[in-house]
């Protein structure tokens, strides 16, 4: 293990939200078993309170699992000097198996937790809580994956060992090694650019349709699932590199460097943001036909769709302003 | 307007120091007027009230509230029930202390999400009509008993209830003051609005302004009776 | 629009609620700012520290080579640096000479090393800063040695060899220049009789800094008792020395660290019943449960940026303008040479972002349940009074 005060920061920070995600679990298996809203019982009254602790942790474990995925990359790329070969995150995180891993799951952590928001925000609309045992149900699915989460973190910081041999990013983000990634980015850069194109507009009419008729909410979910992907690939394949002002430089993690004004944070937070609110219009679509949330469902999707709508136009506008304003010009390439 | 059915409160159920408070309690209040709750301390009278006025869920029973059912709301949707329809005067006024006379009296509507100025205007009318407008911006530790009276008053009044709910209103309060409070509930009732008042002060229940006296003792409705 | 309405009204009356309760809040803000500055204190220093060490190897020798007899470090023959020389790709190979001085007038070890610019000037000196100050104890004003002043240097043999100081070297890197002496070779020579025919290490330039790892394997294939050290494995270690240095610190302070929790803990639980009052009478008056949450969420987030701002500050000051005087000492370690060290101000987002997780994260963390617990005080308790 690395003596560092990122890695001392990481691991506190994940230890506290997993325990205390650890606690909502517990709390929530009680409601489960104990709830019952036509009962005015000391018991049910305590189990009413809780609902309000758990609600605020949940809270809380998004907001600090959203910082802890920035930190988390910002420590990788700081430790990157101490790892021979490494440039920049994409290298420090391939010092050993649990980097990436880590990073996935941190990104899903992050979502399961605004979704969980979203589901909670939605029951708590209904004056008869309908959705309390399917919300706790949903909370004990995700504490494994925050569990898991902080424990692949823990393998990766603590397995880190200076000096280490590892590819920079130069080779693991280049087109000539066969990964999964650099497939996706020897796609011909017109045909990344399209498919970029056509999924934005695609999920920007959708979320309009959804925003004005309040219709085609879980087709809208999956297309924004799809563009999570395919926005993260063009981030990486075409939009950085107007950035980086290098044809050939794809790393998908120095854009969050000073360099370039930190213009990586508000891109992932949009894509994040996006990805959110379009799986939380579908997530909560069945439930419009229970009759306390009937009219209360559609309320809430439009304003996730708008939401959707716009973080997708914040994406467009700064990715825009970088490819319009970068001194690259693709034509020799 | 509110109809109790069958209300039984019990405390630290299931434990040694299990207390029933009120036991079988039905009542059906209407409409404008003024009742008063009347009956010894220890008599399930403040506990009856804090049902009534939906600051507490009763472990069995029924309410209904003007034809809606809300025996079983949770206290998110109680609360909003609670500061649209009621409006509370406590025994000892229960100001906070620290800040202004302004601040108190626009504090029930914070959580409503009004426009801060819009609220502000609507307090301050309130205070110039209960006639202590010039106290506004004075701190509450700073008012007279009657200051403080008409403060509780105004409070209880901002966002414009339906109830007026009234707990042991005199108690700390001299005859003149006493009389003072019950000629304000009267206008009040002039108004339109309903006045639930509990008190064992004689001044109050004997008062013209009470309707219908509702007795009680040992967690029960003795007499739900007319007024005088 | 209407969220933030109420989300404005109630910061409002948070606000006030705060300023009533001076007496309270001000013993846990200072606590808080205290906790915060100690450890921004060792954030700051660590990392100029770092950034220091990476600023004086920009100009380092990409290649050092030195002789290793029975496992310890020895003079190298001039004759290697001929054979090093042929490996391709070699630019150039220089020897350098340089050893430590234990100036026993100053009780300090100093540096000493030669410089090609005096070879033809001997009996002349030029110092660094930490050495102007710590042989001058006996001087008036405290101004510390000056030019043309005279340094006496025991040689070998016991017999006193004085030489003049020339000048005093830049301020911009003290950490490392602080205890260096430049000498000419006749004298570095004659105080710790070397022979003629030796040096301390030799310094390669390379054509291609790829092919670094390869030239290394080659000199240590000719000459099997070197040791090539490459400036990124010299930058490495200071990295990781400085970054061990400033973890352990903080988990010296995880202590103190604690015991704020502690208190934090308690003051969020131990509410004085005239909160629980205030807290009862909002409830009964209309507020619910999550109004109160919001309040005291702006409670702790006023608490804690007033806090965190507070302590950064103070940790600014304390690390870059009162030179560290707190722990310095333990983080520089080595040398007793450094009473006018002074860091360049170096701070980033991601110190910040460190700094919030290790603080203001357990903080939160601390006082949810409390918070929730006076959040959930029963609206008609106030009838009930």
């Amino acid at each position: 293990m690395i003596f560092h005060p990122g890695i001392l920061a990481l691991l506190l920070g994940s230890a506290l939200t997993s325990s205390m995600l650890c606690y909502c679990a517990y709390e929530g298996v009680r409601i489960i078993w104990g709830w019952d809203i036509r009962s005015g019982s000391e018991r049910q009254l305590e189990l009413e309170r809780r609902t309000y602790l758990v609600s605020l942790v949940m809270s809380y474990v998004l907001g600090f699992q959203l910082l802890s995925l920035f930190l988390f990359i910002y420590t990788a790329d700081t430790l990157s000097p101490l790892f021979i070969g490494a440039m920049c995150a994409a290298g420090s995180l391939k010092v050993n198996g649990f980097g990436y891993p880590a990073l996935i799951l941190k990104i899903v952590t992050c979502l399961l937790a605004g979704l969980w928001l979203i589901v909670n925000f939605t029951d708590n609309k209904a004056p008869d809580y309908p959705l309390i045992r399917i919300k706790y149900w949903l909370l004990l699915c995700i504490t494994p994956f925050l569990i898991a989460e902080a424990s692949v973190q823990a393998g990766y910081l603590l397995g880190l060992k200076p000096n280490i041999i590892t590819s920079c990013c130069g080779t693991l983000f280049s087109t000539d090694v066969n990964t999964v990634i650099s497939d996706l980015l020897a796609l011909p850069r017109l045909l990344s650019q399209g498919a970029f194109l056509a999924s934005t507009l695609i999920t920007m009419a959708l979320g309009l349709y959804v925003y004005l008729k309040t219709k085609g909410a879980c087709l809208f979910s999956i297309v924004s699932l799809f563009h999570l992907f395919i926005s993260v690939t063009a981030l990486i394949s075409f939009i950085s590199i107007y950035f980086y002002e290098l044809p050939t430089h794809h790393c998908p993690f120095c854009i969050l460097h000073s360099e370039y004004g930190y213009v990586g944070y508000p891109l992932y937070l949009v894509i994040l943001v996006s990805a959110l609110s379009g799986l939380g219009t579908g997530i909560i679509s069945p439930f419009r036909k229970i009759a306390s949330l009937h009219d209360v469902i559609p309320h809430i999707q439009k304003r996730l769709a708008l939401i959707s709508i716009l973080a997708n136009s914040v994406f467009i506008l700064i990715a825009g302003y970088g490819i319009l304003f970068s001194n690259l010009s693709l034509a020799a390439y | 307007m509110i109809h109790l059915q069958d209300i039984r409160k019990v405390f630290n159920a299931g434990k040694p120091n299990e207390f029933v408070a009120i036991e079988g309690v039905n009542l059906a209040i209407d409409s404008h007027g003024a009742i008063a709750l009347k009956g010894p301390s220890g008599s399930g009278k403040t506990t009856l009230l804090s049902i009534l006025g939906c600051m507490a869920r009763p472990t069995s029973g029924r309410i209904t509230l003007q034809e809606r059912e809300i025996t079983s709301l949770p206290e998110r949707f109680l609360t909003e029930i609670r500061r649209e329809t009621f409006g509370f005067i406590f025994q000892q006024f229960n100001l906070i202390k620290g800040i202004t006379v302004l601040e108190n009296v626009m504090l029930p509507a914070y959580p409503n999400a009004e426009n801060h100025a819009s609220l502000k205007k609507r307090a301050m009318d309130l205070l110039d009509l209960l006639n202590i407008g010039g106290k506004a911006l004075a701190k509450v530790e700073w008012l007279s008993g009657g200051e403080a009276q008409r403060t509780a008053i105004a409070r209880a009044l901002i966002n414009n209830p339906t109830i007026i709910i009234a707990d042991e209103p005199t108690a700390h309060l001299d005859t003149h003051l006493s009389a003072e409070f019950m000629e304000i509930m009267r206008q009040l009732k002039q108004e339109g609005k309903t006045i639930l008042l509990a008190s064992h002060d004689p001044i109050v229940y004997e008062s013209k302004v009470i309707d219908r006296i509702v007795e009680m003792r040992d967690g029960k409705v003795v007499s739900a009776g007319g007024g005088p | 629009m209407k969220a933030l309405e109420k989300q404005r009204n109630i910061l409002d009356f948070t606000l006030s609620s705060l300023g009533r309760r001076k007496g309270k809040n001000i013993a846990l803000v200072m606590v808080y700012t205290f906790v915060i500055f100690l450890l921004a204190s060792v954030l700051f220093f660590t990392h100029s520290l770092k950034k220091e060490a990476a600023l004086i190897l920009q100009d380092a020798p990409a290649m050092t080579v030195q002789r290793l007899v029975a496992g310890r470090q020895d003079m190298i023959p001039m004759h290697y640096i001929d054979s090093i020389r042929q490996i391709k790709g070699v630019q150039s190979v220089v020897p350098r000479l340089w050893g430590y001085y234990y100036d026993a007038l100053s009780g300090a070890n100093y540096t000493l090393m030669v410089n090609a610019d005096l070879n033809d000037r001997a009996g002349e000196i030029i110092i660094g800063n930490g050495v102007s100050w710590r042989s001058a104890p006996g001087k008036r004003n405290n101004q510390g040695l000056q030019k043309n002043d005279i340094i006496p240097f025991k040689t070998y043999d016991g017999t006193v060899l004085g030489l003049k100081v020339k000048g005093l070297l830049p301020f911009a890197s003290e950490l490392v220049t602080a205890d260096l002496i430049l000498v000419s070779e006749t004298d570095f020579r004659k105080i710790f009789a070397i022979a003629n025919d030796q040096a301390t290490d030799l310094v390669l330039q390379v054509r291609n800094a790829k092919e670094l790892p390869t030239i290394a394997a080659k000199i240590t294939q000719i000459h099997p008792d070197t040791r090539p050290i490459l400036r990124q494995e010299i930058l490495r270690t200071y990295d990781a020395v400085f970054d061990w240095r400033g973890g352990v610190i903080l988990m010296v302070l995880a202590g103190v660290f604690f015991a704020f929790i502690i208190l934090a803990w308690d003051k969020a639980t131990g509410l004085s019943a005239e909160e629980k009052r205030e807290i009862g009478i909002l409830k009964a008056i209309g507020w619910e449960t999550s109004d109160i949450l919001l309040m005291k969420f702006w409670e702790g987030a006023a608490v804690s940026l007033m806090a965190f701002f507070m302590g950064i500050f103070l940790a600014y000051l304390h690390v870059f303008l009162a030179s560290s005087i707190l722990f310095a000492p333990v983080l520089k370690g080595w040398s007793v040479l450094y009473p006018h060290f002074r860091l360049t101000p170096y701070i980033n987002a991601y110190q910040i972002a460190t700094l919030f997780f290790l603080t203001v994260i357990p903080y939160t963390v601390a006082t949810i349940v409390p918070s929730w617990r006076s959040a959930t005080i029963d609206p008609d308790s106030v009838m009930r009074m």
